[in-house]
């Protein structure tokens, strides 16, 4: 059990079943305390699923998950909020709800955090998506977490928001919040990510750093070396049978 | 969880259409439903002929009774249309314009003011009822028989009252006129205190002892029929009976009415609002996020339950005072109504939970409990002796496992003061809370997990 006494959160053979399909097909892995773990790779791949089960929203069919004493912050992929509420009533709600001291302001601060100030008074349903992805955050944020999962965090974000975004949730890590997210793209978690965890199929293909990547990539696509790393990826994928 | 029931609440405030229709329109279901089985349909609209000349009037005993009454009495009993003559009458019946025709005949109060006389003939008034809506015949059979009836009564009472005069005279004697010939009446007891001072001047033997016979006849009969006519004043009202006048001008509602309009609303409020909630908080992905620690599951059932008893409480309420302005109600039973409704409310709101927790979408939760609702609502309804005992019988399990029946007898309960017990209900709603509780809970688990 290396490293389990320094892990800030452990997973073990995670198998989850959907009826016949196998969304998990036995995944582990571990993350330290403060680390940015990216968790990449195509559609269906599992990464919701692991994450929700991470979350504690579903329940792996085998395997065990040890998380640390403390709040596991849960940003979902698809935005869970009151749309019909407006922008500072939901951001309220979950303040008091998350038992804050002084909930008004940790409003104030997540406004600013998100710069969504001046929207504050404005109902969900009217605003984008990327504004409302931001409201999403800005929620799971408020739960003060030791780990925060983040389920494709920027999709829909503008460059300038998804700076902003990173900008915080790097700050966070340094603190020592481990921080887990999944994304679609390459290189915001070859940016982002200490760590890079690729899931295809329910399988775990590679566990390690952003430059162990571009090895493997390139050792097993030589081909596919020159081009971009997306590229590259892709037909890593293609010859690991994706 | 209040923080939970201030959003639910702003949400509501912040959909004012749908909050409109979810209070609006159960509201107007129910009192259409009201209206539609309300027991009292109306004043029944009825061709009223009366030949008795303008100057005839009933008279016992020589006193005349004043001319106002039939046509006033009848026509605020029934909506009269004048018509004149019996042919036009049987007209108006045949082509539906009227439901029946009432003719008071020309010897009618020749034949009343017979009664008091030694030869009384039978007084006869006609009625003419169209059979094509059965129901409504009887109606008009039941009006016109009650109307008979008071009229009897009356006439009965002046009678007895006359015959308790002739029989005073018979007693006591006085002075009574026949064909205008004033006649000395000597009385019993006169008779009786004449022969007793003639009794001494007969010598003892057969003559003074049949004076004596008819002497103790006289006193024996004037005792007893100094009993005899009281007791003929009180059979001509044997019962007194007391009836509550309810303002003609409005068709009221019964109580039984006023209870299912009341029970509808808050069935359909309470449960819409429930199941809707609690569908919500799925829709909007929430879910998961509340209850990964910040709401256990039961306690979020209990926000959504509370929500919709405290809203179908208030409706209810609300409905009830409005009902208030064309029917009185028995307020001094406020607490009575509160618990039937928060008894009610509270299984009603388990079973929108239970309905809720297996659903993930408002707009077809809201579907699902109208198409569950309204079936049970009607079963509810449905007397016994309107279908055969066995479909009866089978209604009575399937509408016992809803709360809307037990709902509805405790609501009537509390309402009506001559209504029955409320205890029976009450236990059958606090079992179906508990029952459907964890139904909603089971559900939760089973449904809301993924
Ligand atoms: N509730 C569910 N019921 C049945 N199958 C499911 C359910 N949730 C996920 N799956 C299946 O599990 C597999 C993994 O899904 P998952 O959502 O974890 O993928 P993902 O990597 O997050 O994909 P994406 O990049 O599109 O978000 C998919 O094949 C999906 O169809
Ligand atoms: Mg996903």
């Amino acid at each position: 059990m290396e490293g389990a006494a320094t892990a800030a959160l452990e997973a073990r053979g995670l198998v989850k079943r959907y009826g016949e399909r196998e969304a998990l097909k036995g995944v582990d892995f571990a993350a330290q305390p403060g680390e940015l773990l990216a968790v990449i790779g195509p559609n269906g791949a599992g990464k919701t699923t692991l994450l929700s089960i991470l979350a504690g929203i579903v329940r792996a069919d085998e395997g065990e998950v040890r998380l640390p004493r403390g709040e596991v912050g849960w940003v979902p992929q698809q935005a869970a909020l009151y749309r019909r509420l407006t922008v500072e009533e939901n951001l309220l709600l979950f303040a008091r709800l998350e038992g804050h001291d002084d909930p008004r302001a940790s409003v104030e601060k997540m406004l600013e955090l998100t710069a969504l100030g001046e929207r504050r008074g404005e109902i969900v349903a009217r605003l984008s998506g990327g504004n409302q992805q931001r409201v999403n955050i800005a929620i799971g944020l408020l739960a003060r977490p030791v780990v925060l999962l983040l389920d494709e965090p920027s999709a829909g974000l503008d460059p300038r928001q998804r700076a902003r975004l990173w900008e915080f949730v790097s700050a966070l890590a340094e603190r020592g919040t481990t921080v887990i997210f999944s994304t679609h793209d390459i290189q915001e978690a070859e940016r982002y990510g200490e760590r890079l965890l690729v899931l295809a199929d329910g399988e775990s293909l590679f566990d390690g750093p952003p430059q162990g990547l571009r090895e493997a990539v390139r050792r097993e696509a030589p081909e596919a070396a020159s081009r971009d790393f997306e590229t590259a990826f892709v037909a890593f994928l293609h010859h690991r049978g994706h | 969880m209040r923080w939970l029931l201030l959003k639910d609440l702003q949400i509501l405030r912040r959909s004012p259409l749908q909050a409109v229709l979810l209070v609006a329109y159960p509201v107007l279901i129910a009192i259409l439903v009201g209206f539609a089985i309300s027991r009292d349909p109306g004043k029944p609209r009825v061709a009223f002929l009366n030949e008795v000349p303008r100057n005839a009037r009933i008279s016992v005993g020589g006193a005349q009774l004043p001319a106002v009454g039939v046509g006033g009495r009848i026509c605020r009993r029934i909506e009269c249309v004048d018509v004149g003559s019996r042919r036009e009458a049987i007209e108006e019946v045949r082509s539906g314009g009227v439901l029946a025709a009432l003719i008071l005949p020309a010897d009618l109060v020749d034949q009343l003011n017979s009664l008091s006389t030694p030869s009384p003939g039978t007084p006869t008034v006609e009625v003419i009822v169209n059979q094509e809506d059965p129901v409504k015949a009887r109606l008009v059979n039941d009006r016109i028989s009650s109307l008979l009836a008071r009229a009897n009564l009356l006439i009965a009472r002046r009678i007895a009252t006359e015959g308790g005069r002739y029989l005073d005279l018979v007693v006591n004697g006085g002075r009574f006129s026949v064909l205008g010939q004033p006649v000395e009446i000597l009385g019993l007891g006169a008779g009786a205190r004449i022969l007793q001072a003639l009794r001494p001047a007969l010598p003892p033997g057969p003559l003074r002892s049949s004076i004596d016979q008819v002497i103790r006849f006289a006193t024996l009969a004037r005792d007893n029929l100094d009993i005899a006519a009281p007791l003929i004043d009180r059979l001509a009202q044997p019962i007194v009976v007391e009836k509550r006048v309810v303002n003609a001008s409005t068709p009221p509602l019964d109580v039984f009415a006023i209870a299912v309009a009341a029970t509808l609303t808050l069935t359909f409020v309470t449960v819409l609002l429930v199941a809707g909630s609690l569908a919500l908080e799925r829709e909007e992905n929430a879910f998961p996020r509340l209850t990964r620690g910040l709401v256990s599951r039961s306690a979020l059932l209990g926000e959504k339950v509370g929500l919709g008893v405290a809203v179908g409480l208030m409706v209810t309420l609300l409905m009830l005072a409005a009902v208030q302005l064309f029917v009185p109600l028995h307020w001094s039973r406020f607490g009575l109504w509160l618990t039937a409704i928060l008894a009610a409310a509270g299984a009603l709101g388990a079973a929108g939970a239970a309905l809720g927790a297996a659903a993930r979408e408002v707009r077809a939760v809201s579907l699902l409990a109208f198409m569950i609702s309204l079936p049970i609502a009607f079963l509810s309804l449905i007397p016994s002796g309107a279908v055969g005992p066995v479909l009866f019988d089978a209604i009575e399990v399937v509408t016992a496992l809803f709360p809307f029946k037990p709902a509805l007898e405790a609501i009537s309960a509390a309402l009506d003061p001559a209504g029955p017990s409320i205890g029976g209900p009450l236990l059958h709603l606090a079992i179906l809370t508990v029952a459907y509780g964890l139904i909603a809970r089971f559900a939760l688990r089973r449904f809301a997990a993924a």
